[in-house]
């Protein structure tokens, strides 16, 4: 469990253009993010997602000499990989990046409620600040892929998928429930739009 | 089909299912049970003579049931592999006195009565699902009276009628009389597009353009064939569709916009009487037909549960596989290696499943072609110093990623990381605290409870949501922008499982109104059953809160999936309406409760590990 005790946290507030500005209060949140323990430098960004944001982010790790990242922005499912990538990029472990979800979880779920809204967000960048000051470095283990497919239905698309992937060179295991492949389509008279023979 | 037979690299199971897949992304165990065929299709050259001999005839399901077959047959003429097998469940031939026709006739004696299924095991570093769809069987509309009606019939039923290797040869004749019907009536959305019980709310996406596809099929062979097609809308959107769908009126097709609210048979033409307002004009009119068609729409696989279980994937409303992401991971399934080809994702054409099946294999390919995989750094790490060795955490483990311990040699459970998926669960039931998640630690989660209820914990109500349902459901509902009350506070653990009995009770002694643990439904759980170990989890905590004098409802379990974001909405309102019960007396009088609890569990885990601490050196001064 070996903490630093320099931490040096980054908090990085993004607009998301209107999407999360247009309900959250994103200047009192970046200011009251400034006010938690560790936090080194706060910045807001129209879109952090962006390419400027993104090298802000990179640029603020150099300078502040960060070792923790807190995003506030979307949920992390779409764009925790963009930031990990964003953070390795600049010499952190993509591990020591934490997501605060500003957007589907405040902005766009409390429109008629901005105050509340603002108090949420600034709730989720505590939080995530304080995970990301427990976070630690972590190394992804690395295994071998089996070089071979299991296809499961041989109806049109799975006869497709089969020999696409035969075709690059790979070993493939169809298997069929029916006495025959070839599935609905095999039934068919002609398929649209050019009337054409399924079979 | 052809080319999946003969190609080297495709080994084909036909008459076959998946049993069983253990393992995981890049690393799969499968296997496959091949049952028999009882015909020995590597000797047989399909000469056919057992067919001929053969006495028993049943319902050919390839033909719709229009004609039969024989109990032992061959699926459909350009069936692959091009062999012959024995439908058991009709054949006489188990008992040779009873009959053995075609074994006697078999000169080169494929035909084994006593022939074994056998099972396969297979090792594969990618799946792709394409299981396909069933069609929709009308009987629940019974006003269109398809079991009643000989001359009702399906658009499957209409494929065979038409197709030149049809029961009748590609004759159109109608069921009753076996007549050449001269007036067609089409009925669209046939269990597609409903709001009522019956049929699905989905468009099936297929029928219309099937349905254009037929009337031009009549037309081309029958020019004084008169078709109606009965719709709500023509969804002509792909390309050429629009283009075929001219060509049909051009046709002299009659488009009719108004869906039959009946159908009734003339007993004595055995015509179909069509009852239905055309909306255009707002007539109610009746209409004589000769034959109806119902574009049925289609479903998913109902047996598809085995392999959704088999896979751990999840279903989205309407029953079909749901993607990892609608746009930007179309054909993965949330389960990583997996990967999703034609109608089993959603109901789609001829076209659309070569397309999305391409984009699998591709998918498929980059996995199996960069030869490794990274296993995401979120597996547990046992501190055996205070391991007690009691075994929990291998037996609640969903994977059997933990080596139970074994007390009398001494060893420890160990973690085989790369069987493991992180959801938690054993550090969530192991009584010593003795399993810290990488990633996903106590540390870190309790950091996140405080900061969340460092001010006005009282308003709040903290909610735990697992990273495959019910956090992603919180997303869809705000993508949907399902508005709810601003009181909650969400922290995302990998699974449900991972919510220790610890973590509730602390956010409750910081004062937190509410607490609610989500997670996937039990079908959808992504960590095979450790949803169940959650749910063991609060069911024990309820009597314990109510032992201690604390409200058990304070404490909430919700099942909510990914594509549930209006319920997550409405269990958000739902959980505001109960913090509003809860009194500033009730708070505070748990946090003292509480505090207590913590302070005995701290004692009796201080003594515990005293006691095997001194045992232990105990035991080195003996052995020394």
């Amino acid at each position: 469990m070996a903490t630093p005790h320099n931490l040096r946290v980054g908090v990085f507030v993004c607009e998301c253009g209107r999407n999360i500005a247009g309900t959250v209060d994103c200047g009192a949140v970046s200011d009251f993010a400034a006010t938690l323990p560790d936090v080194v430098v706060v910045k807001q960004n129209k879109y952090t997602c962006a390419d400027p944001g993104q090298m802000e982010i990179r640029n603020a790790i150099a300078e502040h000499k960060l070792n923790r990242v807190v995003v506030a922005s979307c949920t992390p499912k779409i764009h925790e990989p963009t930031f990990r990538n964003c953070v390795r990029e600049a010499g952190l472990n993509p591990y020591l990046l934490e997501m605060a979800n500003i957007r589907e979880h405040v902005s766009w779920v409390h429109q008629d409620d901005p105050a509340g809204a603002t108090r949420k967000a600034k709730d989720l960048v505590a939080s995530a600040v304080a995970r990301a000051r427990k976070l630690e470095p972590q190394v992804e283990a690395e295994v071998p892929v089996t070089k071979a497919a299991l296809v499961i239905g041989g109806g049109v698309a799975g006869i497709q998928a089969a020999l696409d992937l035969a075709d690059a060179g790979h070993q493939v295991y169809l298997v069929e429930k029916e006495p025959s492949i070839g599935g609905i389509m095999a039934a068919l008279d002609k398929t649209y739009p050019t009337m054409d023979c399924s079979i | 089909m052809m080319d999946v037979g003969r190609h080297p690299r495709i080994q084909l199971f036909t008459h076959s299912e998946v049993e069983t897949v253990t393992g995981f992304v890049g690393n799969f165990h499968v296997t496959v049970r091949k049952k028999a065929r009882y015909v020995d299709e590597t000797a047989c050259n399909a000469c056919n003579e057992c067919v001929a001999v053969c006495p028993v005839a049943v319902p050919d399901a390839y033909q719709q049931g229009f004609s039969s077959r024989k109990a032992i047959y061959m699926p459909f003429p350009q069936a692959v592999p091009s062999s012959y097998l024995i439908d058991m469940d009709a054949c006489l031939g188990n008992n040779p006195i009873a009959c053995g026709k075609c074994a006697d006739v078999c000169e080169k004696h494929c035909i084994d009565y006593d022939a074994k299924d056998e099972i396969v095991p297979l090792e594969v570093g990618a799946v792709i699902v394409a299981t396909g769809v069933e069609v929709y069987d009308p009987t629940e509309y019974d006003e269109y009276g398809y079991t009643r009606y000989e001359n009702v019939i399906t658009s499957m039923e209409f494929e065979r009628l038409i197709c030149a290797g049809g029961p009748t040869a590609g004759h159109f004749v109608r069921p009753s009389d076996e007549q050449r019907p001269l007036r067609v009536g089409f009925i669209q959305c046939v269990g597609s597009r409903s709001l009522s019980p019956k049929g699905n709310p989905y468009c099936s996406n297929i029928c219309c353009m099937n349905t254009v596809k037929d009337t031009l099929l009549l037309a081309d062979h029958y020019p004084d064939v008169e078709s109606t097609v009965y719709y709500m809308d023509i969804r002509a959107f792909g390309k050429g569709f629009e283009d075929l769908y001219r060509r049909s009126k051009e046709a002299g097709v009659r488009y009719l916009r108004g869906l039959p609210g009946h159908v009734r048979e003339d007993p004595a033409s055995r015509n179909l009487v069509v009852t239905v307002e055309d909306t255009n004009t707002g007539h109610r009119l009746e209409e004589e037909q000769d034959l109806i068609v119902l574009a049925c729409g289609v479903i998913p696989r109902q047996n598809g549960g085995n392999v959704k279980h088999l896979l751990n994937l999840s279903q989205t409303a309407d029953g079909f596989f749901m993607e990892s992401h609608p746009k930007l991971k179309p054909v993965d399934a949330p389960s990583r290696g997996v990967f999703f080809a034609g109608c089993a994702e959603f109901p789609k054409d001829v076209k659309d499943s070569v397309t999305q099946a391409g984009a699998a294999a591709s998918r498929a390919g980059i996995l199996l072609s960069t030869g490794k995989v990274t296993i995401e750094a979120i597996t547990p790490v046992i501190d055996t110093e205070f391991c007690t060795q009691c075994g929990i955490c291998a037996k609640v483990c969903p994977y059997g990623a933990i080596r139970p311990p074994d007390a009398r040699t001494g060893r420890y459970p160990e973690v085989i990381e790369a069987a493991c998926s992180g959801c938690g669960t054993c550090a969530a039931e192991c009584p010593m605290d003795v399993i810290a998640m990488r990633h996903f630690s106590d540390a870190q989660i309790l950091g996140q409870i405080d900061a969340l209820l460092e001010d006005h914990p009282e308003e709040k109500v903290l909610a735990f949501a697992c990273n495959w349902c019910s956090y992603p459901g919180a997303d869809l509902a705000g993508t949907n922008r399902s508005q709810y009350p601003a009181h909650a506070r969400l922290v995302r653990t990998m699974c449900s499982g991972r919510v220790d009995e610890d973590f509730i009770l602390h956010a409750l002694m910081r004062g937190a109104a509410m607490v609610l643990v989500s997670g996937c439904h039990f079908a959808d759980c992504h960590y095979i059953n450790a949803v169940t170990w959650t749910q063991k989890r609060i069911e024990k905590l309820w009597n314990r809160l109510d032992r201690l004098g604390i409200r058990p409802e304070r404490v909430q379990m919700e099942w909510i999936s990914a594509a549930q974001g209006t319920k997550f909405a409405s269990v958000m309102a739902e959980l505001d309406r109960l913090r509003r019960t809860v009194t500033p007396e009730e708070i505070e009088a748990a946090k003292t409760i509480l505090a207590a609890e913590f302070e005995k569990k701290a004692e009796r885990l201080r003594k515990q590990r005293a006691r095997m601490k001194s045992q232990r050196e105990k035991e080195e001064v003996d052995v020394a």
